[in-house]
This record gives structure tokens, sequence and C-alpha cells, in this order.
């Protein structure tokens, strides 16, 4: 990796510089340091690239206002006026109403570091898989196989200070190594791979991945739209969990009566048993193997999420514990409120059934009949109230027969809640480090097991391939 | 029009563009253009008339692509000075040359003159971002208000977004243009509770525009109307039956239609996804080039064009990312596939002598990609059917007015949308409303069973800010002009049922 080549000036200075800037009761300054390297290819040839270096800087200010505090923020990139940025703040703040997040600024958390400078990364780090790429291309056009893809590390540097002496530094690397192939005239499939730093990342690896499956698409079968016993594979399960805890996670909104997790005539669900089996599905900044920023860094507030508590230690939360919803989101101000523990967002994601061991080909091999899946795609809500989600399959669903994959299926459109998911799984795998399709490009931290559901709903047939 | 250069110098503006483009040439670049950006986004959102989320995030930073050798490199920086401009001339062309050791293919951009220097502002009157919170929050409170006094409303919700884009572009061929764009997009939902334990919403159906802050106070759009109903609405959603799972006839009112035309036409006819560049992440597209002129889309009613020149539109501009100025065209034509939306590249791999001016990124820090024209359903050419006509036409079925949820694979054949508003058509009059109602059809087939659109007086422009494509992600605003249209025999899903409740 490449050392700091900019004339931008070093993040730990703007935030003093921001935090010096005098009047206001409180404020929090967050600068966001971000470097990424990226490749795109399709039709076997690399298609647009990208390096970038971006800085985004925020400041919360908080007022005094009639009757308690006001907070407001402003966000600019680059080289930033500090001044300028903390009087657009103040503005905000002195014309806002009271905050009804507010909470008593956290203080004192030093990071030793905080004075470093920040990380960066540049396409040197994607060269193993780089590098991999002709031959790929070359043993692709040799299959009549098309490749498609994308590959990209990046790195955000947060600096995060208040006026009540928090200063914390936090480098967080994300990368992923995505790979479709289709070979000509059947049906595609895919692989992504999730990674901080490339270690023992090949193209070769996951190129392998998708020949066996490739072999399976050789024999085409056409099966209608119903209820299917299904094999969910990791990332799949992921897409449905992170779903889940996006749209459901919010402690206020299920009080207001507007998601799944709302108690009919007020309340929450948390304490109701989901399902059978004791599942856990947790967050937790020293996960190994997906460790995350572990303390809250807010560029503005949401229904569960407050400016006030920035800088926060995040821990370890059980969100669904021995089958049973254990916690919803709150901030520091909403948790006293309803009387529970604040509990914030996290960035990642584990499920996990206790004891549950095996492989995706494990669940395979003990399936008498029924649909092996790859990945989901255009997954949206259709209704919030059962946390109902349609959306596709996509690039591979397969065919088990006797335990053994006999063949690929046509793609299908389902109508699931991850919710009701929990209540009809019947077997689990063991969890392992996975990507979600479509929304690991928010949370790409995740641990999941492959799920066996034995009446998934395949709402009707697409003829996509 | 304002033609200032925002909070960038124009000297600085002057050295930046200079200095990346010269040092881009003289490191054997072909073809370069920069852009630098000054991309000013508000989001602010209420609960129960209550703020919730405030945001004001100023962008500025520079990109620069060029072509080397037949192949593409991208850089970008937010540090906007001359040396780190040169410095992204390097950077840029390293990048084309790690591209090009694994390039089976040379890239070409298709052909395209010099323009000079462009200056374009989309019609504006009060520029939303220069509106202070303190107003913002007072009229949001005022409409959450009015919805949340109302008898049987249980919460509100209210938000808008509002952006001013400053774009300055130039490229070694000769075009330099200063570009500034303005949207808003408000909405209210109320929301309240059923005797099931779960709730039902109602949100209002105005269009996203390329209006400034004056859509709010009125211009264009009827706010006070639209909020008065909601309550009543709600109300009658809230007692209304289930639809009953089957086969009915659909008037589509364009506030639902437009997100139908923007999945099923507007990505299926973007050329780079119907030639396999978006195959690992957006898709691709069942409309390929070897059907063009002869792909039998929809019913002969059917006259879809795209275009970058609506006023108003969100897609609009006068010259694209790549210096290609802005143009109308058809994408089809009595229901026949006769076009593609493209970018210079997609345009020349197809053997297009010009593209029509698709190319956009959404940010400086971003590479230009082919992005959707305003892709919109022409109306019935002339004394076109209202929708109460259309309607009358139908002896079971529902009108949908409204988008909700939408879903579609990745060739754009199976979609499943639902709505804000169902309303029962009995015997040619509407008969109440309907709840739990999702339709799910094949792009063709849909399109085929289309009967008629509607006169010019149902036509409306519609849209999103929020259209995602490219890795990595990219997103974009675009409108979607149509009238309502009758749709025959299409399968109507009974939510619920789907959930298995």
């Amino acid at each position: 990796m490449s050392t700091t080549d900019t004339a931008l000036v070093s993040a730990h200075d703007v935030v003093e510089a921001a935090l010096a800037v005098p009047g206001g009761a409180g404020r929090v300054v967050l600068v966001l340091d971000s470097s990424d390297a990226e490749l795109r290819f399709a039709n076997n040839t690399t298609t647009t690239n990208g390096v970038r270096r971006t800085r985004s800087v925020t400041v919360v200010s908080i007022e005094e206002v009639a009757g308690g505090v006001a907070a407001g923020s402003a966000t600019r990139s680059g080289v930033v006026d500090v001044a300028d940025l903390v009087r657009t703040a103040r503005d905000a703040a002195a014309s806002a109403p009271v905050a009804d997040d507010a909470s008593a600024l956290l203080s004192g958390t030093t990071d030793h570091d905080f004075s470093d400078p920040a990380a960066e990364t540049d396409l040197s780090v994607l060269s193993t898989v780089l590098g991999g790429l002709p031959g790929a291309f070359d043993r692709a056009a040799k299959r009549d196989v098309v490749l498609a893809g994308f590959v990209e590390h990046g790195v955000v540097t947060t600096y995060l200070g208040t006026s009540s002496g928090t200063r914390r530094r936090h480098v967080q690397h994300t990368g992923s190594l995505e790979l479709t192939a289709r070979a000509d005239g059947s049906r595609g499939t895919w692989a992504k791979v999730g990674t901080s730093d490339f270690a023992g990342v090949t193209l070769e690896q996951t190129e392998e991945d998708l020949a066996r499956r490739l072999e399976w698409s050789a024999h085409s079968v056409e099966l209608p739209a119903g209820r299917h016993p299904v094999v969910l594979p990791p990332a799949a399960v992921a897409d449905f969990m992170t779903m889940l805890y996006g749209y459901a996670g919010g402690g206020q909104d299920a009080e207001d009566g507007t998601t799944v997790f709302s108690k009919a005539g007020g309340g929450t669900r948390v304490g109701d048993r989901l399902g059978e089996l004791p599942f856990e599905l947790r967050s937790d900044p020293a996960e190994p193997g997906i460790e995350c920023i572990p303390f809250l860094a807010a560029e503005a507030s949401g229904a569960s999420t407050s400016v006030f508590d920035n800088g926060l230690q995040l821990e370890r939360t059980l969100w669904v514990a021995d089958g049973r919803l254990a916690a919803l989101q709150y901030h520091r101000a909403g948790a006293q409120r309803s009387g529970v523990s604040a509990a914030q967002g996290i960035d990642n994601l584990v499920l996990e059934l206790p004891g549950a061991t095996g492989t995706v080909d494990d669940l395979v091999a003990t399936t008498e009949r029924g649909l092996l899946l790859t990945s989901l795609w255009y997954i949206r809500m259709v209704d919030p109230t059962s946390l109902l989600l349609t959306g596709l399959t996509r690039d591979g669903v397969y065919l088990i027969e006797d335990g053994r994959v006999t063949g690929a299926v046509n793609n299908f459109r389902f109508n699931e809640s991850p919710v009701d998911l929990f209540a009809r799984v019947t077997q689990a795998g063991a969890s392992t480090r996975t990507v979600a399709r479509e929304s690991g490009e928010y949370l790409s931290r995740t641990i999941m097991p492959p799920l066996r559901i034995p009446d998934f709903n395949m709402s009707s047939v697409s003829p996509a391939s | 029009m304002a033609s200032s250069s925002g909070s960038i110098d124009a000297d600085v503006l002057a050295s930046i563009r200079a200095a990346s483009l010269e040092e881009a040439a003289r490191l054997g670049a072909t073809d370069a253009s920069v852009r630098v950006e000054e991309i000013r986004s508000q989001y602010l959102s209420l609960r129960d008339a209550s703020p919730e989320t405030a945001m004001d995030d100023t962008e500025l930073g520079v990109g620069l692509r060029v072509v080397v050798d037949g192949s593409v490199g991208f850089a970008a920086t937010v540090d906007l000075t001359q040396d780190a401009a040169a410095q992204l001339a390097r950077k840029a062309v390293g990048a084309a040359k790690v591209a090009a050791l694994a390039r089976s293919r040379a890239v070409e951009l298709a052909p395209e003159p010099a323009h000079g220097q462009v200056e374009w502002s989309s019609p504006f009157q009060i520029d939303p971002t220069g509106v202070s919170l303190a107003d913002k929050t007072a009229l949001l409170a005022d409409w959450s208000r009015r919805v949340l006094d109302a008898p049987g409303v249980s919460h509100v919700s209210a938000r808008v977004l509002a952006v001013s884009e400053l774009k300055h572009y130039a490229d070694l061929a000769g075009t330099t243009a200063t570009q500034r764009r303005v949207r808003v997009h408000p909405s209210l939902e109320a929301v309240t509770p059923d005797a099931d334990g779960g709730f039902e919403s109602m949100r209002t159906v105005a269009p996203p525009v390329g209006r400034g802050w004056e859509y709010l106070l009125g211009e264009g759009w009827d706010w006070a109307s639209e909020l008065e109903a909601l309550p009543t609405l709600l109300a009658e959603k809230l007692a209304s039956p289930s639809v009953e799972a089957g086969r009915y006839d659909l008037v589509v009112d364009p506030t639902n239609l437009w997100l139908t035309i923007h999945e099923s036409i507007g990505h299926a006819t973007e050329l780079d996804r119907a030639l396999g560049y978006e195959a690992a992440y957006a898709g691709t597209s069942f409309a390929t080039p070897d059907k063009l002129g002869s792909l039998v889309y929809g019913s002969d009613v059917m006259h879809v064009t795209g275009d970058r020149t609506a006023e108003r539109g969100l897609a609009t501009v006068a010259i694209d990312d790549e210096g290609v100025t802005s143009q109308s065209f058809d994408l089809i034509r009595d229901g026949i596939l006769v076009g593609y939306q493209l970018d210079r590249s997609t345009a020349a791999v197809a053997g297009y002598d010009r593209s029509n001016g698709c190319a956009f990124a959404d940010s400086p820090l971003h590479t230009p990609i082919q992005r959707m024209a305003n892709v919109s359903l022409q109306p019935a050419p002339t004394d076109g059917p209202t929708t109460e006509a259309l309607i009358a036409g139908v002896d079971r079925g529902i009108y949908i007015v409204g988008d909700k949820s939408w879903s579609i694979d990745m060739q754009r054949y199976n979609f499943q949308f639902t709505g804000q508003r169902f309303f029962r058509i009995e015997n040619g009059r509407l008969a109440g409303q309907l709840r739990d109602v999702a339709y799910q059809a094949t792009t063709t087939e849909f399109w085929g069973a289309m009967e008629a659109v509607g006169g010019r007086s149902t036509y409306l422009l519609c849209g999103a800010f929020n259209c995602g494509k490219g890795q990595p992600g990219q997103v974009a605003a675009v409108s979607h002009g149509a009238p309502s249209a009758l749709v025959r025999n299409v399968n109507v899903l009974n939510a619920r049922a789907e959930a298995g409740r």
C-alpha cells in the first residue's frame, strides 16, 4: 500500500481545528478519510476501473435553545473551511427544535493512534487477482464461457472528536471479489468472496467453484412455481438476515406499530419465540474475521441512532437469542424513555445455530428432492407487517435428487418473510463468512449458515437465465 | 441562468482542467475528460411533526477519465489543487495500464464533435438547498400536523430530498461545459394500525421533479388538496376488503406506471446491459441487439421514447458526461423495439455512428457509465381517452395509483409491483378501495396486453432519485412520463396470502 501523497492536511488536525472554533454547548467532529481501488470486467475483458481518495468532514453542533438543547449538522468533502462548516452546523442547530434524542456527550476515551495518518490503498492490493485475469479469460474463451465480475478494495479511516474529550480513530479495510460465469446457451452462476486484505484470495479458486456449478448446468430442468424444499446457501441467508436487521431492527418503529416486531395493542415483540430452533443472531465489533468499527460514528440522527451518542462503545449484541427476539435498536435517549437498554446498529451480522455442523454440500447430500439456490436478487419489501419480501433467484437454481445435484432449474420469483423462515427452518449447517449478493453492498461482514426450508414460496417462474 | 462556479474559484477550476488534461495528453491519452463537481444534497425527515434526521452534505471533487492505447482509466480526488490534478492524470493513466494487462479488445469511443463552451441550468426559482432548515422544518411540520390532526391517523412521516448539482466538464476534444441541475422530492406518509395487529399506510403520489423549492409551495402540484385527501383515503383503505387473487383488467395511473416503465423498459433498453457489461451486477436484458427492429415489445399503441431534453426531467442536461449533446430518440415504436440508450463506448461496440448522450456519473468520484435517459410512454396522439374513459371500458378491474414495492429479474422479464391506492372497478365505475394488491407479469406479456393509452390530459412526468447501477454503485435521478393505460387480464396476487396469512 502506498503512503499518503495528498495535499490534504492531517485528519486529526481538521478535528482539532473544528473543535477549537469557539461557541456552542457541545460539538462532535467526524472525519472519514477513504481510499478505494477497483476494477470491473465483463465479456472476458476489463471494462471500467477507478482509484479514488476522498474525505468527508461532519460537524455536529449542540446549542442551548428554549426548553433544552438542539443539534444541527453539516457535511462537506475535501479541503474544508472548518470555521464555515462549524457556522453552518451552528445555524442548523440554532433553528432546530429541542432534540428528543438528546443525551450528555460521552467523555473520555482517547485512542493512542488518533494522530496517525489515514490508511490508503491502490490497485496493487488487487495484483494477485488482476494477474490471474488474462489466464482466466483465456480458459473461459476456450470453453465458450463468458466471465464478468468486480474486484475492489477500500479503506476508511474514521476520526471522531468531541468537545467532551473523546478522540477515537479506526481503520476499516473492506474488499471483495465477485465473479459470474455463463457457458454458451446455458444458465449462469455466481460467487463472491469477502476479504479485508486479499491474502490467500485467488481468481483460480473462485473459478473452480464456478466450474463445478457450470457442469451442473449442462442438464436443464423446467419446474413450476409452488412451495419447494430448498437449501439456502449462506449468501442467500445473509440477504434475508440483513434485510431483517435493516428493515425491522428499530425499537421505536416497532413501538409505533409499523414493523413485524410490533406487538398487537402496543409495545414490541421482544421476548417472543420466532421458531423452535435456538438460533442466535448477533453483531459484535470483535467477531473474528469480520471485525468492524467498535464505536458509534454517526453523521446524523435517525429513528434509533443519535448524534449525541457519538463515540459510544459498541458491544456484542444478541438480536435473537435461543430462538427468541432478544433486542431492538435504540439510542440512549429512546432506550431510557422505553425502559430498555440502548443498542446500536453494528457493521456486521452473524447467524448461528449452536452446535450446527456441515456445509451446503452436506445439506445437499441429505436432501431427497429439493432445490439448491445460489443467490437472491432485487429483494424488496412487499408488506412490512409480516416483513414479506419479494425477489428473485439468480445465477444458479439446482435440482437435488437423492442427495446429489442432477441439473439446473429455471429461476423463480419468491415471496417470503425472513421472520417466517425462523419458524419454518428445519436444519442449519455451520456458519461461515459470506457476502450477500444484494445487501452485501451495504453490510459485507456477515457469517451465516446454510439453511433447509421445507416449503419455500416460489411465487412464479422467471424466464431470466 | 446562473453561470456561477459555486464555491470553486474560476482560476482554480481553469488550472485543474488544464493540469489534468495536459498531463493526460503528455502521457499518451487519446481521449480525456475531467469533471469538477460540487453537489449539495439535503435530506430532512420528520416523524409526527418532529425532526428525526437532517443531513446537509456538500460533495466537492474532481474525476478524470482517460483512454490510453485502447484502455480506460479513471482516478478521482477531493484534493482540488493543480498538483493533485496533474497527479490524477498519472493515476488514471496508471489504472488504464493495469486494465490493459487483461484487455481482450480495445476500447473505442464513438466520435463526437467538440461543442465549445456550453452553459446550462435546469429551470428553477428557489434553490432548495438555500432554504433554511428552519423554513424547511416549518413547512413539513405544517403538512404533518394537517394530516396528523385528522381522525384515524396515528403516525405521519414527512421528508424532503433536495439536490443542487454544479458540474464543470472539459475534454481534450475542446468541449467545456458548466451545468447546474436542481431537484426536489417531497413526500408524506400517514399510518394507522388495523384490527389484527398490522397497519395500513398511505403516501402522497406527487412525483420528484426538476424544480426548486417553489414546488413545495404549490407550483406544479396541488399539495393542499393531496394532503387534505390523504386521511380519508387511508381510512377507506383500512376499511376495504383484501383483494381476491386472480386475473383483472388494470387501469394504471402514471403515478404507478412510471415505475413499471422504468424497470421493464428503461433498464431493458440500456445497450450496456443488452451487451452483457452489467452481467455481474445490475443484470442483462432480454431485448438483445439481434432483436432490434423485430422484437414485439408490446401492443401497437406502445410508443416509448428516450430523451435528455424534457422540461423539468430529472435526467435532462445540455451535454452528457462524455461531451455528447442531449437528444431525444425512439426506443419502441408501434410496439416494436427500435432503439437503445447509448454511451460512446457501447455505441462504438454496436456500430452506431454516435452516442445518444446517456453517459452519466453520479459524483465527481465515479467514472461515467451508461445511465438512463428520461424514458417515457407517449400518450395517445389526438383526442386520447381520459382516465375515466379508460375505467369506463372495464367490467371487473382495478385502478392502481401511486408506487410502492417493486422488483424485477436480472433480464427484465418477471416483475411484481404494488401501489398506494387500489380502486375496484365494477361495470365501468370505481367501487371503493382494495387492500393487499400486487400485480405480477412478464414484460412483453404485460405491454402486449395494453389495449389503450390515455390522452395528453392524463400524461404526467414522474420519476425517482434513486436508480442504482454499476460497480461501485452509482445512483441516478430519472424521470418517466406516462399517460394512464388500460392493460387487460393481468395476474393479481394477494400480498397477505403470499405471506402465508
